[in-house]
């Protein structure tokens, strides 16, 4: 499904990514985590073709198409949905509305009609009661005054009503209590399907304890150091990235 | 700051296209260039007008040479040569006056289509009477018939002249007297025409009234007159509308809008203004200088404005309320988009006269491009107006780093028992917002128009359905409610 090689990037000049390869296959959940600074949000950026990340060297293929040429619009229309470290808020604008440009314009991207508005709705209420959120969330404006643990609920009704190929999602575990932890991995897990890949990126094992993934990968100074199994980031959570013999490309 | 690009890039594709770029040929009738008594007899002289109308012009034109431009607005433009005008045209094919649309010039019914605005469309679909301005002449009205029979008049201004002289003469200049300012007496002087409308007591008008304003003929002055009445008990709902065709010439407006509201009368008034901005490089526009008040004049009136302004080269407009009627309530709510070297100096004036009045004021500024918007407001509480209330917010959304947002609030309290709010915010699109609404799927076009959407959407959500429609093609915007 992704196919990323020997990936450079900068960040304002700043070298951030060095080399970095990753391959991720249908159905495959992978997390990847390392120390502060390691380039782990500019991954998930580069991946998403947010402006201001540059690549300067490499190539990253999505089902056999150069995301690099795209626009960040065009890669979630190919299936690209990143779960925001800080979902952003959007004054005016509800939550309904906003999913609803979001999934017609998708669909355009992807030949399809407009979903109509009764589809639309039992779509969203659906999923929104899948995920424990009040309907009366959805008329708000777009995480303005949300709680941070109702910002990462509203990520996983977005991804839930999006339904994307690839989930790339940014420390969506970090700062939350127990509950919106569990909130967050039923999203997760309810994506899951062999059709569908998940990327997590996570400072915490914690989530992976609701989330079991295939791979755990440890990034450190723009490179991916080490790549194992569960059993990698319970050694990571008892031992630190000290521990693991990488300290010294730790940035 | 590539974002930032983009973005301007996306505000350009929203508002600098000017879609309704063309000139529709129809045989004009005009007075020749300039200004002086002769073109306003012969103005006065088309329209078959009373005497006491030719009086009154005149009057307005002897005042009009005494007067001096005004210069203190925060607009700049090069000096207009007032002789360099046409002051009347009208098409040729109105002379006989259409007793229907099927009697109505097909090329001008095109350009309606052209626009969007296919009359019988409206007719049929939407209820909404219309009473076209075509280059200064009423070409076509509307269910004037069902509005009859609810004893409503809705009119021509010059209609109005000879069948309601009375309260023409009552209430013309009551508002906007003919001296009040340099454009308000030009207006006086040489008015073309315009709408008159009366709401007898105690009648609910059943439909939206609609104007929809067009600039047609090159070099032409528009000098539209409205005069709207609303008597005790009643309510009316009016909505004004206008595209222009392109042109590199500038054009002046300058028109006149009064709007009287007795005990217990509410009037609702919408524009939405898209005339010609001009080119990217600030070249031609229209010149908009437009005098709008309205007089709470009973007890528990409301007059009620809504606006959003995307056109016109340089807009000068302050629609305000005179609250002089006890417990009597205006609002003002606008939006202002300016964009390349666009110029808007616009805002409100809110006189609180009799007691327990209140006002409220919402004003969202987006600027990009080159362009200049001032927001300049004047809250007003006078000595006898014990417990008047006033909220005013004015938001700035700037697009870009080379466009001005202004904001001049000018507070008069008088009275101890007064009570004045001001909220002033600017803030810019951030990169964050973009790339968010990028990330699940809007363009980069799409996602400064949602974000211009939620940003505007204290004032979009006061205009009436029919007009939100226009709206939203103006800011290229989803509307809000559609669903849920």
């Amino acid at each position: 499904m992704l196919k990323i090689e020997n990936l450079h990037a900068t960040v304002g000049g700043k070298e951030i990514l060095k080399g970095l390869n990753l391959t991720i296959n249908d159905g495959e959940i992978h997390a990847i985590m390392g120390p502060n600074g390691a380039g782990k949000s500019t991954l998930s950026y580069v991946i998403c073709g947010r402006e201001g990340y540059e690549v300067t060297a490499g190539s990253v293929f999505f089902n056999g198409r150069d995301l690099l040429d795209m626009s960040p619009d065009e890669r979630a229309g190919e299936g690209i949905f990143l779960g925001f470290q800080y979902p952003v808020e959007i004054p005016g604008v509800s939550n309904m509305n906003f999913l609803r440009t979001a999934l017609n314009s998708q669909r355009h991207y992807r030949g399809q009609n407009d979903m109509t508005a009764v589809d639309f709705l039992k779509l969203v209420r659906a999923k929104a009661k899948e995920l424990d959120m009040d309907p009366e969330m959805l008329k708000r404006p777009v995480n303005v005054g949300f709680s941070g643990g109702e910002k990462k609920r509203n990520e996983m009704v977005q991804m839930a009503v999006l339904d994307p190929c690839l989930a790339v999602l940014d420390e969506t575990d970090s700062g939350l209590d127990i509950d919106a932890l569990k909130i967050v991995a039923k999203g997760i897990n309810r994506l899951r399907n062999a059709d569908k890949s998940i990327l997590m990126i996570t400072h915490y094992q914690r989530l992976l304890d609701y989330v079991v993934p295939d791979f755990v990968h440890v990034l450190a100074d723009g490179k991916i150091v080490k790549t194992g199994d569960r059993t990698l980031a319970l050694q990571l959570e008892e031992k630190g990235y000290a521990g693991l013999d990488i300290a010294g490309n730790a940035a | 700051m590539v974002a930032m690009e983009e973005a301007r890039n996306a505000v350009n594709e929203i508002s600098d296209k000017y879609k309704y770029g063309f000139v529709t040929d129809i045989e004009t009738e005009k007075a020749p260039k300039g200004l002086n008594e002769d073109v306003i007899r012969f103005i006065s002289a088309k329209k078959s007008e009373p005497d006491w109308l030719l009086d009154w012009r005149l009057k307005a034109y002897r005042k009009w040479l005494t007067m001096e431009e005004p210069t203190w607005a925060m607009v700049d433009y090069p000096e207009i040569d007032f002789q360099d005008i046409y002051y009347y045209s009208a098409p040729k094919s109105a002379e006989d006056g259409p007793k229907s649309l099927d009697e109505v010039d097909p090329e001008l019914l095109e350009t309606y289509e052209k626009l969007g605005i296919s009359l019988k469309e409206q007719e049929v679909l939407a209820g909404v009477a219309v009473d076209i301005v075509f280059d200064s002449v009423s070409v076509a009205t509307t269910f004037r018939a069902k509005l009859k029979e609810a004893g409503i008049i809705f009119c021509s201004i010059s209609e109005a002249a000879h069948d309601y002289p009375e309260l023409m003469q009552k209430y013309m200049g009551s508002v906007v007297p003919v001296a009040d300012n340099f454009y308000s007496a030009l207006n006086s002087a040489v008015f073309t025409d315009g709408t008159f409308v009366y709401i007898p007591k105690g009648v609910r008008c059943p439909m939206e009234l609609s104007t929809y304003f067009r600039i047609n003929e090159a070099g032409s002055g528009q000098f539209e007159r409205t005069l709207i009445i609303a008597d005790e008990g009643s309510y009316v709902s009016y909505l004004e509308g206008c595209t222009a065709p392109q042109r590199d010439e500038n054009q002046l407006h300058a028109a006149v809008v009064e709007l009287i509201t007795h005990d217990d009368a509410e009037i609702k008034y919408s524009t939405v203004q898209n005339w010609y901005p001009g080119d990217r490089n600030g070249l031609g526009g229209i010149y908009n200088f437009v005098t709008k008040r309205g007089a709470c004049r009973g007890k528990n009136s409301k007059i009620s404005w809504t606006q959003v302004e995307t056109g016109s080269a340089i807009t000068w407009k302050y629609p305000s309320c005179l609250l002089i009627g006890d417990n009597s309530v205006g609002e003002f709510y606008s939006v202002t988009l300016t964009n390349n070297y666009q110029q808007a100096d616009t805002g409100t004036k809110m006189i609180h006269i009799g007691q327990n009045t209140s006002s409220t004021i919402i004003s969202k500024g987006i600027s990009a491009g080159k362009s200049e918007a001032t927001y300049r407001g004047l809250v007003r509480v006078m000595a006898g107006a014990d417990n008047a209330r006033n909220f005013t917010q004015c938001d700035s959304l700037l697009i870009g780093d080379r466009c001005g947002a202004h904001t001049v609030p000018y507070i008069e309290a008088r009275n101890p028992t007064a009570q004045v709010e001001h909220e002033a915010t600017t803030s810019k699109i951030s990169d964050e917002q973009l790339f968010y609404c990028q990330q699940r799927g809007l363009s980069a076009e799409d996602s400064v128009a949602m974000i211009v959407n939620g940003f505007c959407k204290d004032v979009m959500q006061h205009l009436p359905m029919e007009f939100a429609v226009e709206a939203q093609k103006l800011l290229g915007i989803n509307l809000e409610g559609s669903v849920g």
